[in-house]
This record gives C-alpha cells, structure tokens and sequence, in this order.
C-alpha cells in the first residue's frame, strides 16, 4: 500500500491504495466519484477523461499514485458550484443535444473542455482532431461538434466581457 | 428545417425542439449506471472464459483460485443445476428448426472463444480477476467450424450432436403466398428477352459496442430477487429469469438504471445476468459484475454475418420483374433470443419501396463456432435494403440510365398508398417523389454529377462518387397477431399508465425502457400536449418492473409508435374519468363540457374547472358523484393493427483516390419521411447517430475471427469504432406523410439513419470506381479493398491480416496502430 495525498474536485484526501490501483478505479470505489465511468480496457474510449492539473487525461491510463500530490477535476467538480449552475461546455452538449445515453458525455465535456482552453476559437477539423481520442457511439458526433463550437463562441462572449478566458474555463 | 407539406407552428409541445430533461444529471455526472451500485456486503464476480472456439473440457481445477485472497466462491457448470436456467430464443423460426440447449456455464464442451466456464466471487472486482487467473481448466481441443460459408456443407460440425450446421430454413414465395407471380418464371423469361442480374454480397459481422459495458447487480435479499442490468429488455429478462430458473416472475423485480446506449446489443437475456442471478442466491450475498470491453465485444452478441445471394430480373428498360433471395445467416454458435428471427423481419424488405410482381427469399441460418448473433440496429432491415439499393444501382449500370430514374420507374408512385407489396405488407403512407425531390435539391445532385462527368473526362485521380439509397423500412415492432403468425414467442403490445397526483404532477408509466432515446422528454411532450399540462409537470417512470409492472421494451423503433400510442390512449381515459366528475362539480351535464387546454368548460359559459384540481378533487373524494370511483388513474395497452413504413432519400458524395484507395466522405445528403415528428432535435440525434453506424459497416467495421475461431478484433484498438475525426457534419431534412396505424401520425427513427446510409455509401464507392470495371466492393470499403478493386477491376478480396496479433513476433513486438495517439499531448 502507498499512501497518496491528493486534491479531487476541491477537496482533499488521503488514502492507502495498491500501487496498482488505476486513478478512475481510485476514483469510482473509494471516492465514490461515479460520473467518471469506464468504456474500454485499451485506452482507446476517453469516457472516463478527467482533468490532472487543469490537463485533460485519460483516468484509466494514470496510476493513483501517480496522482499524489496533484490536483484532480472530474465532471462532478467542472461545474462552479454544485446547485445546477453549469460549465459551458456542459450547458452547450444541453443546448446543442450533444447527448443520447450519456455515457461517453463526462468523458467528451472534460476533453472539450481541455481542448477549448487551449485553443479557444477551434474550427471544425480542430475539434474532430481534438476529440479523437473520445469515442461515441450514439450521436454521430454531428451535436457534439456543435456543441463544443456553441461553447466557443459562448467562451467567447464570456471572455470578451470579463477580460480573461483562463479564468472561465479553467 | 422544411416540409413539403406546411406543419403547423408548434404552438403545443409536439413539434417543439424542448431540450432533454434526461442531461442535466447525464452532463453533471449525477447517473446511475449499473456499474455505480453499490450495497453493503457486495461481492464482485468474474468469469473465466474459453479461449478456444471448440473443446471439450476435460479437467477444471479451482482449489488455487478458492485459496485465493479475498475470494468467497469459485463456482463452475458442474456446481449447478436445473434451477441455474437457460438462455432462451423466443423465435424458433420453423417448427423444425434445431437448436442446441444454451446453458449459462458450459459443463463439458464449449462453442465459441469466450465461453463461460467458471465464475469467481470474492470481496473487490481485482480480488475476482486475480483469482480467475487461478482457474486451471483442461481442453481438448476440437475441430472449429468459423467461416460462414465453410460451416454449409457440414464438414466440420459446431455441434456434432445435431448432426449439420444448419439449424432452419425460412421461405416465402409470392406465388404460394398469393401476393405475387412465380420468381422462376420471371427470371427464365428475363433470360429470353431482358435483364438478369446475379450478385452475391456479404454482410460483414458487425459488433453492436455500446459505449456502456454490460454490468449486472444482483441482490437476494429481502422478499423479493432485485436484479439491476444495463439491458433494453427489463421486462423480459424478468420473464426469462421466472420461466427458466423456477423462481416465481413475483419475486423477481428486474430494473434497467440509466443504461448507457444498446442498438440491439442490450436486447438479450445474458449468461452473465443468469449466474449472476444463480450466484447470488447460491451465496445469500448481492454480487456484481461489469464486462470488460474485452469481454463484450468477444462475448455479447454480434450482428449482420449474412451472405446474400441475388437474383433480379428486370425488362430491358429497368422495370423489375422478379427478386430471388437466397440468404446464408450466420447464428454463431446459439440461436440467441431473436437469432433466426433477425433476417426473417429481412424477409419483408427486400422488395423495399419497388413493385416487384414476383419475390422468393429463402434464409438458411446456419451454425458456426464463433459469438452468436442477434439484433443489432436494424435488425434484417439494413441487409435487406443493402441488397436491393446495390442492385438497383447495379440495374441502372446495366440499362445505361441514373440510378434514380430506374428507381422512380419502379417505385409506388405517392397516390398509390396504401400499397400491399410482394411481400404482403400494407404500406399505409409515403410520398417517394416528395423526398427524393428535397434531397436531390439538397445534394446539388446536378452539379455533382457535372463534376464528377469533368473528373472523369480529365482523369482526375480523385474521382467523385454519387451513392444513392431511397430506402424503406418496417419498424414499430410489432402486430402481435403478425408476430404470432411468424411464430414469435410474445406479442407486441406496449403499456402505458397515468397517475394523476394530487398536487396537479402527472407521473407516467411506460413499459418502453430507454436507454439514451430520450423517451422522458417526448413522452412528456405528448402528454402535455393531450391533458394541457406543463411540460415540466409531467415525469416519466421506465425501467423497473415495480413501477412499471406491463412491458415489453425498446427495439425496433417501437418505443414512440407503439408505447407512445399507449400513452396517448392512457391519457384519453384519464379525461374520461375526469369528466362526470368535473361535470358534478360544476353542476353541468356531461355532454355541455368541453375539454381544451387543460380545463373542462361548460359550453358557452366562462364557467370551468382545471383537470388537475378535478385531480385533487378525487384525491379529496369529499365531493364526487355515486358510484364514482375517487381516481382518474388510467392505463391502457395499445397492440398496432399494422407496421409503420419510415422511408427516405439519402445521398452521398465520396471521393476515392485512386492511387491509395483512401476514401473521403464530402457531402451526406438524408431527407427522410419519419411522419409526425414530436420532437425535431431528438430526431436528428437519431439520425447523425444512426447514419455514422450505417456508414460505420460500409467503411470501417468488421469483427474479424481467425482460422481458429479466436476474435482478432477484440479491443477497441482492432475494432474499429469511427471517432470525430473519421465523420463529418450532415445534411438533414424531412418530409411528411402521417402514418394512419397511431394516432399522432409518428413513424419510427431510431433505425432508419443505419438501414439508409451503407447501401448509399458504397453506392458511392463503387459509382466513383465504375469507369475502372468495378462493379463491387466488399464492406468494409478499406483503402486495401477499394486499390485491390481498382487494381484487379474485382470486389477487393476477403479481409486478410487486418487486425495483426498484439505483440506477437510478426509485428516486431510492437502491436498495432494505437488510434488514440492523434489525441496525445
């Protein structure tokens, strides 16, 4: 057992996990962060992406351990609060029916979200690219492409009313 | 988004583009997938699986798992009897049709790679694997029947104890069925004076992967078995897990939490929701267990896997004469729940939207060692609509004419409805002209064509290509008087209820169990719309046998035509309980009131009264009228008289280079008849969603078995789903012809994107490739296949090496291409 101090989604823990232990699993069965899921066993899915230090990464390709001493934002922690107000991006897959079963969705939201911070006005072949890496099987990613250029311009706005696009995405 | 005929504003609910009330707990995280459940005393299970196609099992040692830490259990075949159940197929398609005992667990020899052969139970999923490893099974090995073709003339058996590989034989021929003339008579007298076409196509097997790995949660404790299974099919895997098992169907409760996406591939009574079913009550503790993407897509059920053998005679100007269908279906080594029934719902499409004066089809299902099949999105539909789009392009190659002209020559004309086919199925509406009209307006067909007439004359080596697919399809399954007739185990009714609550909410009970549709949303529109009640006051309830006590679930686009109807009919005998009561309270006769907008109003007064105070008054019940009974409480069950028939022009672009074989898709054109739609935004998620499967099966997917029966395309590194980068954004639009079998006018589209779009894109393919003496690519089109095609003027030959063994010596260690390295910082 190795002992991993961490931040998740604001708050910060300590727990005794086996080296092997993946950060989704650390996630999901001690945490009990649920809205991380896994898709594959091949890294190939992207549903259970999180953000490491503000970087989108694939949870099930990152040790716990790996995580000790950093900082860990899932879906449950994207949004600024926890009582319904929304991150754009998860307010543009609402608006933009970048959903069906939702199962690939937190995984899609946090990817996005990572790629608009670093490149906040993508066009579509930028978002295609930038998404490849997130598999979905029900929307055709015709809405999810939508979405996230619905949360570009909505970025936009946002930051060319408060002067600093950092600070509303990350 | 336009029709041609002018829809009213969407004044009401139905028609407006109301944003999912599923996704604010989907886009925040706050779900409840089967694999979040977790219960005090929880034990997690694993299986041990065959890694051979076909063998007998000879020793299964499990005393080193049983020492293993944390293990409770290691259960194997031998351990259970009779009360473990079986895996059911509730369609024997003909009286003779042979079909092996399918056990959970094989005991003495197993069928397919992935065979389930031990389960293990310990304290933590890891614990369970690790203890798998353990297991100490002996094969011996026996000879393995994969290929398709092979398994036909029985000379490798997959199950020696039948005696063949060939388990029924379908037929349906229009001059016994009285709905047609004699195929042979037609096709001899096209020999003599017109056109035979004789193609063979092969439907490669498809792996439905939903993003959500099946997983199962069994609790034995209490009074009553809870089940909670990422299915489609809560209601009849209750049903199955009663009829096998002994356990009375009243201790079973079965509910389907929020399930990650199905697409056929989660209409299916498990192995693993059967031990897991047998373990926990074996154990008296809840056990879980949750796939890995490894596991399903070796060990969930496959699709497609057919090879179609075509025979269409036409006169010399493209007028059809006749179609002969002899198909070879692929079961794998079960005949799964639907199994043989998927190409039989085939049968009645082939025809599709043509008037062919004779039809024959004949389905050979056959046996082979590999995963068994069942539905997946489309279900026998798409194969069938493969075949007849390829070879009315095909058809219009040979008479020298566009392949739509020799469409619209053979189509129902739109004041021909309602159309009985060859097949015998009354098509009810459609207007074919109207549609293609649209899409071609869409496509810029014309300008199209020139360009691709300009490649060509100047030897463009990116040729363009101009696919075609005006499909049809029957959904909304299903007439359970037709399904009886086909010998189908169930009918095809769906159940609906309506609770009035007092404080003015309406709940919703639909046996129609979504899973990604979006059924809470519509299902809230038409109730709104009918008893004049806020959208946001109505909830949806699905998906757990408890609460909804009567259903038979979601496939083949049945969940809007067939249990929305039941929800329309429950609401309509809530207003007619409503009404003595609102007519006593208002001291006016019945017949004076007038219901509108959520309020009975006595005719040519002011005077009125809301449904939902009548609601409060029943829960009061201080004031009701004699003999009154104090609830507007209502449910119905809706059985359709009659299919619903979606059709549609679709229209693709696809350049190919011809120097490389590689393929990119430019422009998707889709204008498809889905009748009445309810809620527009929904419907388009259905079709991109749809299309990219369809377009999926004729560019990029195919599950692959080696010589010995070992899936070669078992991760998602070798299977290959499409990503955001491989698709592009698509045209669609729609016109409007009302279905007359429900009474909003609504045709089903959960399936119509997938059976429209392959037969459109390899249209494509092969019309760029045309001038090359190419008449046919096999799916998927790789840039393998289509530079063979070009290089040898043939089909492109069998999928050879496609998926090279992981780290395996022939690949230098290295394995193959990891898609997922585009996406690396």
């Amino acid at each position: 057992m190795t002992r991993i101090n961490l931040t998740v989604d604001g708050m910060r823990v300590a727990d005794d996990v086996e080296p092997r232990t993946l950060l989704v699993h650390y996630l999901r069965e001690r945490l009990g962060k649920t809205g991380t899921v896994i898709g594959c066993d091949t890294s190939n899915c992207g549903a259970c992406t999180v953000h490491l230090d503000g970087q989108s990464v694939k949870s099930c390709n990152v040790l716990a351990v790996q995580a000790d001493g950093h900082e860990v934002t899932t879906i449950e922690g994207l949004a600024a609060t926890a009582d319904g107000e929304l991150h754009p991006v998860q307010e543009a897959f609402r608006e933009c029916h970048g959903l069906q079963c939702g199962f690939c969705t937190p995984g899609m939201i946090m990817a996005a979200a990572d790629l608009l911070k670093r490149n906040p006005q993508p066009s579509e072949e930028e978002i295609r690219e930038g998404l490849e890496g997130n598999l979905c099987r029900c929307t055709g990613y015709h809405n999810i492409v939508r979405a996230v250029q619905y949360a570009s311009g909505h970025l936009a706005a946002a930051a060319n009313g408060r002067g600093a696009t950092e600070e509303v995405v990350g | 988004m336009t029709t041609t005929e002018a829809r009213p504003l969407p004044a009401k609910e139905i028609g407006r583009d109301r944003r999912r009330k599923e996704d604010q707990r989907l886009i925040t995280g706050r779900t409840r997938w089967t694999d979040n459940i977790t219960l005090p005393g929880m034990l997690h299970l694993a299986m041990v699986r065959s890694p051979f196609a076909h063998a007998r099992i000879t020793s299964v040692d499990t005393s080193a798992a049983k020492e293993s830490t944390g293990v409770v259990a290691v259960v194997t075949g031998a351990d259970f009897d009779e009360s473990l159940g079986v895996c059911i197929n509730a369609w024997p398609i003909t009286p003779d049709q042979k079909a092996p005992t399918h056990p959970p667990i094989a005991t003495d020899t197993v069928n397919f790679a992935g065979e389930i052969v031990a389960v293990v139970a310990a304290r933590s999923a890891a614990e369970a694997r690790d203890a798998a490893e353990q297991v100490l099974v002996e094969y011996d090995e026996l000879p393995a029947v994969v290929d398709l073709e092979e398994a036909l003339d029985d000379s490798v058996l997959a199950h020696p104890d039948l005696g063949t590989n060939k388990s029924a034989l379908w037929v349906f021929d229009s001059a016994q069925a009285g709905t047609g003339g004699s195929v042979d008579d037609a096709i001899a007298a096209a020999r003599q004076d017109g056109i035979v076409l004789e193609r063979t196509y092969r439907q490669q097997r498809l792996i439905p992967a939903f993003m959500e790995p099946r997983s199962v949660v069994v609790d034995p404790t209490g009074e009553q078995i809870t089940v909670w299974s990422a299915t489609q099919i809560p209601h009849i895997l209750r049903f199955a897990l009663a009829a096998t098992t002994g356990v009375p169907e009243s201790k079973i409760r079965v509910i389907a939490p929020d399930v990650g996406g199905g697409f056929g591939g989660k209409l299916q009574q498990t192995p693993e929701e059967m031990l897991a079913f047998a373990v926990a009550r074996r154990i008296g503790k809840p056990v879980k267990y949750t796939e890995t993407r490894s596991e399903s897509l070796m060990a969930a059920h496959h699709g497609r896997d057919q090879i179609q053998k075509l025979t269409l005679s036409a006169d010399k100007d493209g007028r059809v004469t006749g179609l002969k269908v002899e198909l070879s279906a692929n079961l794998g080594a079960y005949v799964a729940l639907v199994g043989g029934g998927v190409p039989v719902l085939g049968a009645f499409m082939f025809n599709a939207i043509y008037k062919f004066p004779a039809y024959q089809f004949n389905c050979q299902t056959v046996f082979t060692n590999t995963a068994w099949t069942d539905a997946y999105r489309g279900a026998g539909r798409p194969e069938a609509t493969y075949a007849i789009e390829r070879l009315m392009d095909e058809l219009a190659a040979e008479v020298g004419k566009d392949p739509l002209e020799v469409r619209e020559l053979n189509w129902i004309k739109h004041e021909e409805f309602p159309f009985t086919t060859v097949a015998g199925l009354e098509y009810d509406s459609g207007n074919y002209e109207a549609a293609t009209a649209r899409a071609k307006e869409m496509f810029e067909y014309d300008a199209l064509r020139a360009e691709q007439a300009e490649r060509r004359a100047k030897g463009d080596p990116v040729q363009l290509g101009i696919g075609i697919s005006t499909f049809t399809e029957m959904c909304g399954l299903a007439p359970s008087r037709v399904l009886g007739s086909l010998d189908y185990g169930a009918g095809g009714w769906e159940h609906a209820e309506i609770r009035m609550l007092p404080t003015g909410k309406v709940e919703v009970v639909t046996g129609a169990s979504a899973h990604g549709q979006g059924h809470e949303t519509a299902f809230s529109q038409i109730v709104a719309d009918r008893l004049g009640v806020p959208f946001e006051d109505v909830e949806i309830l699905h998906g757990d046998t408890m609460v909804s006590a009567k259903g038979l679930d979601t496939y083949g686009s049945r969940s809007l035509v067939v249990g929305g109807e039941a929800v329309v009919r429950a609401a309509d005998k809530v207003l007619e309980k409503a009404r003595p009561i609102a007519a006593h309270l208002l001291e006016a006769s019945v017949d004076d009131l007038e219901f509108k907008d959520g309020r009975f109003g006595v005719k040519g007064t002011d005077q009125g009264i809301a449904l939902t105070e009548v609601a409060t008054a029943a829960f009061a019940a201080h004031n009701l009228p004699d003999g009154v009974e104090a609830s507007l409480d209502s449910e119905a069950t809706f059985d359709p008289i009659n299919f619903n028939f979606p059709h549609g022009t679709h229209l693709c672009a696809v350049e190919v280079d011809t120097e490389t074989g590689q393929t990119w898709m430019r422009k998707y054109v889709a204008c498809d008849d889905i009748g009445v739609i309810i809620n527009p935004l929904i419907v388009s998620g259905q079709v991109h969603g749809g299309l990219v499967q369809g377009i999926a099966q004729a560019l990029w997917e195919e599950a692959v078995y080696d010589d010995t029966g070992t899936l070669v395309t078992g991760s998602f590194v070798d299977y290959l789903l499409p990503t955001a980068a491989d698709t592009i954004s698509f045209d669609v639009d729609h016109t409007t012809s009302p279905a007359t079998s429900n009474s909003l006018g609504a045709k089903g589209v959960g399936e119509a994107g997938t059976i429209a779009s392959t037969p459109a894109v390899v249209n494509a393919v092969v019309d760029a490739l045309r001038p090359y003496g190419v008449h046919d690519v096999r799916m998927p089109c790789t840039p393998e296949r289509v530079w063979r095609a070009i290089q040898e003027g043939s089909a492109g030959g069998e999928t050879t090496g496609a998926a090279a063994p992981h780290f395996d010596a022939s690949t230098g260690m290295e394995g193959t291409v990891d898609r997922t390295s585009g996406a690396d910082e």
